[in-house]
């Protein structure tokens, strides 16, 4: 098997198990999603501190990044790297540097589309 | 005869039938929408790297082509239809906290720019930027104060 067909396949199978964790915990113990998604986030971090997550994201690829226990990911690795390069400094930089793109993506198409769509009539 | 349960009785019906067999139907359909979300993050992760860009740039370019996406389907209003199928595989990838910040943001739009789509867009997001900025803080002093 050629290389960009395992890493599709990894992706699949290591991001339908992040989000079966994710359905688990909403049927089972009740968290709302809003809590499910700080949840991911903030054991994203911290498994990237711990060195786990890097694991994952090597075995996985985009089915470790993309699922939003990667964003902690993104946050943690961002950090490290601000502080190996400037010290304290860097613990309060790297977090929002490395995720910059997407979250200012979000915001900026976020708040275009609100302005420009419609959303669905509640029944 | 017919058989008449009470109120209670019927809730404990419910409570016993109910969690295991639910949990055995969404489990597959989060599992099968959660990874083909991922593979489509795959597609382009290979692509950017194909295209030779850096590897820090890949993963930036890539979340925000996935949050883009999310936020268009939101915008068709079929990233809702999306989530009632698919339960937390529409939830945790990316594409979910796009769908986070869109959604209250196009709902909440009758209540003006500032307070209406600019505060509301966060009402999700809101807290998840702020633990996960937060954990990222303290992992960082932790880091720095561990490496010097």
């Amino acid at each position: 098997m050629n290389n960009t067909l395992i890493s599709y396949i990894s992706a699949f199978l290591v991001g339908g198990v992040i989000c079966s964790l994710g359905q688990i915990l909403i049927d089972k113990t009740k968290l709302t999603p809003a809590r499910i998604l700080v949840l991911f986030v903030t054991v994203g971090v911290f498994l990237t501190a711990l060195g786990l997550y890097q694991k994952v994201v090597d075995i996985g690829g985009a089915g470790a990044t993309i699922p939003l226990t990667g964003f902690g990911y993104s946050l943690a690795k961002g950090t490290f790297s601000d502080v190996d390069k400037h010290g304290l400094l860097g613990a309060f930089t790297g977090g929002i540097r490395a995720t910059a793109g997407g979250v200012s993506a979000a915001i900026v198409f976020g708040y275009l589309v609100a302005v420009i769509f419609k959303p669905k009539a509640k029944a | 005869m017919q058989q008449v349960m009470t109120k209670d009785e019927y809730k404990k019906y419910v409570d016993k039938k109910s969690p295991n067999s639910s949990l055995i139907r969404n489990i597959p359909k989060a599992f099968l929408v959660g990874g083909l979300i991922c593979v489509v993050g795959q597609f382009f992760t290979n692509t950017f790297k194909g295209m030779g860009m850096e590897k820090d740039a890949v993963s930036s370019l890539t979340s925000i082509v996935m949050i883009s996406l999310g936020i268009l389907f939101t915008a068709l209003n079929l990233y809702d239809d999306l989530g009632k199928f698919a339960g937390a595989g529409s939830i945790v990838p990316i594409t979910g906290f796009a769908n986070s910040i869109a959604s209250p943001a196009m709902e909440y739009k009758s209540e003006g720019l500032v307070l209406g789509i600019g505060a509301k867009m966060f009402l999700i997001a809101g807290p998840v930027l702020v633990h996960g900025i937060g954990a990222s803080i303290i992992v960082g002093i932790i880091y720095y104060l561990v490496t010097t």
